[in-house]
């Protein structure tokens, strides 16, 4: 058995290129730890990977970033996440209706905050956090294509509506378009938006995932383990949008492909039975890891 | 032959004549039904009063009044148990509570149909002073089917994968957006499917309306939902139990029980292709 010590993140990065930052990350499942203090930065505009076995921890991992673990029941997170520099975490927090309320009385929060627009402050003791709007931000696409039976325009048009961030009928068309360009879709569906999204073929299904999760226009997109489903023309595809998206978005893969980390990721991070072993460069984790178990491991000794 | 192969012919025909057996039984009370009944049935019957103390005319009062009675008791049981099942299954904490309230339905549904009866008397006809009415009969059937429609509600809201859910609050919906837009649109043929099952028991029983909305013999249709009113089960028990003329209510009565049937068997139908349909459909 290897035994793994908890290092530091051996690259530091300067604070306005940080767009989330994991501190102290620990998460159970009832008395499970699954995430074993974790800390690292995400940077902005750049793809990070994270790599590992299974069972490793790293969906729990990126699940945390858009607070998708509070749907399990028995998930427990501690630490910090902050994103662009406000903790999507606070601590002692009561929740009402999504709403992460801090220190003042509920109902002051409920009276005087709005239900719609920027709301996520952390000003030391004041904060609430709509876990809503961090979801809005931190968009998922999942291992799993799981686009809903309905037509290949509401999938897109969905988080739109739901949203309300389009008035108009024209606008909505335009974002849907855009959005189904930005995921190297258009081309195939123009013509038929009407059909059921049910009707594509894998690797089409899943970036219309990612089309739908583009159209509300987040800041940060997670990927787990998107192309585990999928061939390798369409794993191509994918990461080749993966790369195209990096302008605009901040992107986090889960991945089970050491090759595709290589390719298309930037940083990358390898996780361990809940443990970040090491954190840096890819190009550095790829060729000179500094553990002797992310070596064993990217040269497919184990794992 | 061997002892092995002796004993599995053995167990597959006890099993075969038990499945046999079944069917043979359906089959006698059908075409028992049916025969005795479809004498009587025509067109007049289906849509005449009846007459000369009901041994002549139709049945229109009893179909009509088993329609209103159907009706009331799904309009009050549909919202009310698809409300309950989406709370226990969506938004409760999964937890003791959640399960006492499980058990307490799976129980509500092993309740006799007449105690049901006896509720609807004290509860909606005397303190409600709803009076004998298609509105207290309704809602005491409405209580009898209500466990039906929130387990087939909540068994059809657990069959909705998950990943619509994640997908869902991953684009930013409030769990409210969630289940309204995706999850119910998802699980609505199993809910209707539950929803015609409780229909087809609401129509078919007689115990619960005994005290609480059915009447005898009624010269006129129902003209409100507070008036007294014939209904087919009802109308079957008092043919046979009452008047002086057995030779010619008793062929009225199998005939009634006929229609009964065929309106019972035919919104079962609806309901087992409303599901084949939706076990079709991929997700």
């Amino acid at each position: 058995m290897v035994r793994l010590v908890h290092s530091p993140q051996s690259i530091v990065h300067r604070e306005s290129e940080i767009k989330v930052s994991i501190r102290n990350l620990n998460i159970w499942y009832r008395d499970k730890q699954a995430i074993k203090n974790v800390s690292l930065d995400i940077k902005k505009n750049k793809v990070t990977a994270v790599i590992g076995p299974s069972g490793c921890g790293k969906s729990t991992f990126i699940r945390a970033i858009n607070r998708m673990n509070d749907i399990i029941p028995e998930a427990r997170v501690e630490g910090k996440i902050l994103l662009d520099g406000k903790n999507i975490y606070p601590p002692r927090n009561k929740k009402v209706n999504n709403i992460v309320l801090g220190d003042k009385p509920w109902y002051k929060k409920i009276f005087f905050s709005r239900r719609r627009g920027e709301k996520i402050l952390n000003e030391d003791n004041k904060y609430y956090i709509d876990v809503v709007e961090v979801r809005r931000k931190v968009g998922m696409v999942f291992q799993r294509t799981n686009p809903f039976p309905k037509s290949i325009f509401e999938n897109v048009a969905y988080g739109l509506k739901i949203n309300k961030s389009v008035k108009k009928k024209s606008q909505l068309w335009a974002r849907v378009e855009q959005s189904l360009k930005d995921a190297a879709l258009w081309d195939e569906v123009k013509d038929r938006l009407n059909h059921s999204a049910l009707d594509l073929s894998g690797g089409q299904q899943q970036r219309l995932c990612i089309a739908r999760a583009l159209a509300v226009e987040p800041e940060v997109v997670l990927f787990d383990e998107p192309c585990s489903a999928l061939d390798p023309v369409a794993t191509a595809k994918i990461e080749e949008l993966i790369q195209n998206l990096k302008d605009k978005y901040t992107i986090v893969i889960v991945t089970h492909n050491m090759q595709q980390a290589a390719r298309i990721s930037d940083f990358c991070a390898f996780l361990m039975m809940g443990e970040l072993v090491e954190f840096d460069r890819t190009e550095k984790i790829f060729t000179a890891p500094s553990k002797k178990v992310t070596e064993d491991y990217i040269t497919g000794r184990f794992g | 032959m061997n002892g092995r192969r002796l004993k599995e012919l053995v167990g597959f025909t006890i099993l075969r004549l038990a499945t046999f057996i079944i069917l043979l039984v359906l089959f006698v009370i059908i075409s028992f039904i049916a025969v005795r009944g479809i004498k009587v049935v025509n067109w007049g019957f289906l849509t005449e009063m009846p007459r000369a103390g009901m041994t002549a005319g139709g049945i229109l009062p009893a179909i009509l009044g088993t329609f209103y009675l159907t009706l009331c008791a799904i309009c009050f049981a549909l919202p009310l148990g698809v409300g309950a099942a989406i709370y226990l299954t969506e938004y409760a904490k999964q937890g003791i509570l959640v399960r006492i309230i499980r058990v307490g339905v799976n129980n509500l549904a092993g309740v006799p149909s007449v105690v049901f009866g006896l509720f609807g008397l004290a509860a909606f006809v005397k303190f409600l002073r709803f009076g004998v009415s298609i509105l207290a009969g309704g809602l005491t059937l409405g209580i009898l089917i209500l466990p039906i429609i929130i387990r087939a509600s909540e068994e059809a809201l657990r069959s909705v994968p998950q990943s619509f859910r994640e997908a869902s609050l991953a684009l930013g919906a409030t769990k409210w957006q969630t289940i309204r837009k995706v999850v119910i649109p998802s699980c609505l043929p199993g809910v209707l499917t539950g929803a015609i099952l409780g229909v087809g028991r609401a129509a078919g029983e007689t115990a619960p309306i005994l005290f609480t909305a059915a009447t005898f013999y009624k010269m006129s249709l129902p003209h409100s939902i507070l008036s007294e009113t014939q209904a087919l089960p009802y109308h079957i028990y008092a043919l046979m139990t009452e008047g002086t003329h057995p030779e010619v209510q008793v062929p009225i009565a199998y005939g009634t029980a006929l229609v009964l049937l065929i309106l019972v068997l035919g919104i079962d139908l609806v309901a087992i292709i409303l599901r084949n349909r939706a076990r079709r459909r991929k997700w």
